[in-house]
């Protein structure tokens, strides 16, 4: 019994279950909105704008109901309708931004941490001016200029929303490219005559993006609220190209005061979940990858009582603490 | 035998960005002298040693004679190639005949690759096998060769699976690999335990007879230099001040520097008794060579000629305080107007100027009680006069004398040493 | 005078693949002006034995045992609490453990600030300088930042560092492994003449076998988490007891050596470590024995204690 208990105890004590955990639920959560984007046209009651049904209109702004149990909005769309919609418009423009940012940042971070020089210099200014820019003021005027150049629409605002997240990539892997340039395996790589493409595509690339899936997890909800952000505020996915939860949240602004709750607790509780989940999420990736995060794991075990046999004679056994 | 490599007045300088303060008190950037004015000729199908402590310049010269590092002077002929000045696009195919082999195992290796991938991308690269079949089959060999067997095992093992010796043999087997001519081993036993050194060393030993190898052996260690060198090249401060066989170095060494080596290496024989008498302080800031032998500030055998200036009489008084305690220091560095400054005073004489409440006699005073204290020391032989004028103390100093590298008289070697070669 | 007495000490750690048993049942003791050379290879213990005696494991490493501290039983709790004012260390690299931001007299005021609260700064400044010189370092560079100063100036005020609060034992690991021959010379010679004016017992974790024979007064040699031998320095190099000592001395290379040898096989996998005796699978003596039961210690006529079923048949306490 008193064994049991100890090793039960010892087993809470260990730190790793800590970030074992994060990276469970906050998987777990991902995972249920992943399912719901993918299988929205399945599971959407209705469409994204769809505001009647057989012929009738659905109420305005009525409440969750058998129908709608979600409720509906000032201009009769299905709460929970927009709700699924909306993780797959959250879910296409987040995948893209996150992409596109990663390869591009990825890409520049090893190439300005290998090259150095001018190009590194030219590279890091340029990022960090972007880096400290206001991010949703950039999304915004990024937003503009392309939907200025191509048309809005999901691309668009990924497009926009990757500017905002390459230069944190770029940093990540530049830092790291800088300390592993000077290892003896990349010395060692020059002396075997390999030429520098071969040098960050076979010896580097594969070291240095090691803290990256943790960078895309933190960044992706990072974008989630972006996205929602540049929706809310006008600038975003337009209203008859996909359901979009930032914009739905601005419409509701006007509902709050009147008492009806439904039209923003939806929409906004969806991009607060989502949001916390890829956070957690990425803390708990980056407990596990992240070899200079990660504390010693603390296995645990217990000291087994000292057997005569192990001992000179001399030395009588002892009791373990 | 032939010639291999031919290194003259090789120089290899890095400039170290000075800070806003440096710039600010006026020094500037500083170029450290790494590789100063270095000849020597490697012959074919022997073992060279560089021997020196860190910041000697030994494993910069190892880098340069592999065009890792660009060649700040002189010339590199590798087998009639000249490297000094090539562009690394040039030097990439000769990389095929020259290879390196790395003090850390642990981190030689590509952790994210496979020995067999590893020690097969050589082979890619120069494109020397018509096919996968053929590079898997030369990789078993080389992994044969360096007795890592089974080889199909080995093959498909992770750098983090292997042990310390294990690893330096997949490093020696990635550089065989392309049978070069060359191989710069820059302390590939160091890190190493005791138990596996001697098999490493065999290793590279039978490697070098069954491949014709040449080898430079970079190392801090005597002992091991002594077993596996033929000849043996003492470095300090980017310059060689003894070279010769093996038995001229351990048998007959003519330079102070080396003898103080040979003294201070441990034995594990507990009959033998630490020795006490090893020179004084440590090897200096390559960016401010003393003048004259580097070597003379920790020299017990320094005199007139070798080098005096008025950072060694810093030195020295600074040892007669660490001696005499902290209330000697007290009185007799307020006698001093700057005292630090003696540090970055020119070669010649050097006028030390009273401090505050103090005269010139004071000054004198000090440095004749110092005289007194140690007649002996090397520092007063190289001091030709000291006299008080214009109310400061003007300390003359023996002009410096730089040593050059000449065949040691009545031995096979060579050495830049004054005692040896008087001018 | 015993300063420290440990005995039955062990020391394991948690893996992913089981405990780790990185020190397993050591006994060893020392007194007071008496350096212990403590050898042995990569892994085999001598390091975790003396983060042990700090006080200085990681978590979740269990260690148990007897201790004594100059007569006092003490555990790991009190080891830690223990650790400056009474257990002194060097380590190997000096810079890790001085702040750059701060100058050298500021480190002798903080240390002294927290051991000693009640001493005047004048007080305080005498004896920072006393122990700076008597560690060589001109009192000219108290006011120094340590970026100031060469490799081996560093480890000689870390020395400092630790001798001013007067331990009475010093663990010191690879404190001159990072260093150059000569300046390791310089660093050897001068804590054997500390151990003398401070009278301190000094545990001298190493690897090679040519600072322990310069320094030491008695080796223990460590193999797999156990100390294999332990005694006089001459007398066991002279005629080394147990096969591993004579091994791994065959195996250093030095400079009267004019064959290469070495040990064939590699370290044990400390998890799940050989049966019997541990260096069984590598030993050349080796025995049907050895590999079924664990060795006995048995102490020779010579006050040397060996764990080695060669030397087994005369048990006796110590």
């Amino acid at each position: 019994m008193a064994g049991r208990f100890r090793r039960t105890l010892a087993t809470v004590r260990s730190t790793g279950a800590v970030p074992r955990w994060l990276l469970y639920i906050g998987g777990a959560t991902v995972l249920v909105f992943t399912l719901v984007a993918l299988a929205a046209p399945l599971i959407a009651p209705y469409d994204f704008d769809q505001y009647r049904s057989d012929g009738t209109r659905f109420p305005k702004l009525g409440h969750p109901s058998g129908d709608h149990p979600f409720g509906t909005t000032v201009q009769s769309l299905d709460v929970l309708s927009r709700v699924i919609w909306g993780a797959r418009t959250a879910l296409e423009v987040v995948v893209l931004a996150v992409v596109f940012s990663l390869i591009i940042g990825v890409a520049l971070g090893l190439i300005s941490g290998f090259v150095g020089g001018w190009l590194d210099r030219v590279l890091v200014l340029l990022m960090d001016a972007l880096f400290a820019f206001p991010y949703l003021l950039l999304a915004i005027v990024l937003s503009f200029l392309l939907s200025d150049a191509i048309g809005s629409g999901v691309v668009t605002t990924a497009l926009a929303i990757t500017v905002v997240y390459v230069p944190q990539y770029f940093r990540v892997v530049r830092g790291s490219t800088m300390s592993a340039r000077e290892l003896p395996y990349v010395e060692a790589a020059r002396v075997i005559g390999a030429k520098p493409r071969t040098i960050i595509v076979r010896y580097l690339l594969a070291n240095v993006v090691q803290s990256v899936p943790v960078v895309a997890t933190l960044n992706a909800g990072d974008a989630i609220l972006t996205l929602a952000g540049l929706g809310f505020l006008g600038y975003g996915i337009q209203p008859t190209e996909a359901a979009e939860w930032g914009y739905d949240l601005q419409r509701a602004v006007s509902d709050a005061n009147a008492g009806i709750w439904w039209t923003a607790l939806y929409p906004g509780l969806a991009i607060t979940v989502l949001v916390v989940a890829l956070t957690i999420l990425g803390e708990g990736l980056n407990e596990v990858l992240n070899p200079t995060l990660r504390r010693r794991r603390a296995f645990a075990f217990l000291l087994p009582g000292r057997s005569a046999s192990t001992q000179a004679p001399v030395l009588a056994a002892k009791e373990p603490r | 035998m032939s010639t291999l490599v031919e290194v003259s007045k090789l120089s290899v300088h890095f400039t170290l960005r000075g800070g806003a303060l440096s710039r600010l008190t006026g020094r500037g950037s500083a170029v450290v002298r790494a590789v100063d004015g270095v000849d020597l000729t490697l012959r074919r199908g022997e073992v060279l040693g560089l021997v020196g402590e860190s910041g000697s310049g030994k494993t910069t010269l190892g880098r340069a004679l592999l065009g890792l590092v660009p060649a700040t002077a002189g010339s590199i002929r590798f087998d009639g190639t000249e490297l000094a000045g090539l562009p690394e696009r040039r030097i990439r195919p000769l990389r095929r005949r020259m290879q390196m082999v790395f003090q850390d195992p642990h981190a030689a290796l590509n952790p994210a690759m496979d020995l067999g991938t590893a020690i097969g991308h050589p082979l890619k690269i120069h494109k020397l096998t018509s096919g996968e079949a053929e590079t898997r089959t030369r990789v078993l060999e080389a992994l044969e060769l360096v007795g890592l067997a089974p080889a199909e095992r080995y093959y498909s093992a992770y750098p983090s699976d292997l042990s310390g010796g294990q690893k330096q043999r997949a490093v020696l087997a990635r550089a065989a690999i392309l049978d070069p001519s060359l191989i710069v081993a820059d302390e590939p036993v160091s890190m190493l335990d005791m138990s596996v050194r001697a098999r490493t060393i065999e290793l590279m030993a039978s490697l070098r007879d069954r491949l014709d190898l040449t080898y430079v052996y970079i190392t801090h260690d005597l002992a091991t230099a002594k077993l596996f060198c033929d000849r043996i090249a003492i470095m300090y401060l980017g310059r060689i001040v003894e070279i010769g066989s093996v038995a001229s170095i351990f048998e007959q060494p003519r330079h102070p520097y080396t003898k103080a080596l040979l003294k201070a290496v441990p034995v594990p024989d507990p009959s033998r008794s630490a020795p006490r008498d090893l020179p004084r302080g440590e090897i200096p800031d390559a960016s401010r060579p003393p003048a004259g032998c580097a070597f003379h500030p920790r020299c017990p055998v320094a005199f007139e000629p070798c080098g005096w200036t008025g950072r060694d009489l810093r030195a020295h008084l600074e040892d007669r305080w660490t001696r005499l305690g902290a209330s000697a220091y007290e009185q007799e560095s307020r006698v001093f107007a700057d005292f630090p400054d003696l540090e970055f005073s020119p070669v010649g004489d050097v006028v030390v100027a009273p401090g505050r409440l103090h005269t010139a006699s004071d000054v004198l005073t000090v440095l004749n009680d110092a005289r007194a204290d140690a007649p002996d020391d090397p520092l007063w032989r190289g001091v030709t006069s000291m006299s008080v004028r214009d109310g400061k103390v003007v300390v003359g100093f023996a002009s410096p004398v730089e040593p050059r590298l000449l065949p040691s008289p009545g031995g096979s070697g060579h050495v830049a040493c004054h005692l040896h070669h008087p001018s | 005078m015993t300063v420290l007495d440990v005995r039955g000490l062990r020391v394991w750690y948690g893996s992913s693949r089981g405990p780790v048993r990185a020190v397993d049942g050591v006994d060893l003791a020392i007194g007071a002006g008496e350096v212990v050379g403590l050898v042995g290879e990569s892994g085999s213990g001598k390091s975790t034995l003396g983060k042990g005696l700090l006080g200085l494991l990681p978590d979740g490493a269990q260690m148990d045992g007897d201790v004594t501290l100059r007569g006092e039983p003490v555990d790991a709790r009190e080891l830690r609490r223990r650790r400056g004012s009474e257990v002194g260390l060097v380590f190997q690299e000096p810079m890790t453990r001085l702040d750059p931001l701060m100058r050298i007299s500021e480190h002798f005021t903080e240390l002294l600030k927290v051991h000693d609260p009640g001493v005047s700064k004048a007080q305080r400044e005498k004896r920072a300088l006393a122990a700076l010189r008597d560690v060589g370092i001109p009192p000219s560079r108290y006011q120094q930042y340590p970026h100031e100063f060469s490799g081996g100036m560093r480890q000689r005020i870390m020395v400092a560092l630790t001798l001013v609060l007067r331990p009475a034992l010093v663990i010191a690991d690879e404190p001159t492994t990072a260093l150059d021959v000569l300046v390791e010379g310089q660093i050897l010679a001068m804590l054997s003449e500390l151990r003398v004016t401070y009278q301190m017992a000094l545990l001298l974790i190493t690897h090679d076998l040519g600072v322990v024979a310069e320094t030491c007064d008695r080796v223990a040699v460590m193999y797999a988490g156990r100390i294999v031998e332990q005694g006089d320095v001459r007398t066991v190099f002279r005629d080394p007891s147990h096969p591993y000592t004579r091994e791994l001395l065959r195996s250093t290379i030095s400079l009267a050596t004019s064959e290469l040898h070495s040990i064939g096989g590699a370290p044990p996998d400390l998890v799940d470590p050989p049966s019997g005796c541990r260096f069984h699978p590598r030993c050349p003596d080796v025995m049907p024995i050895c590999s079924s039961q664990d060795p006995l210690t048995s102490r020779l006529a010579d006050g040397r204690r060996v764990e080695c079923w060669l030397r087994g048949s005369r048990v006796d306490a110590r």
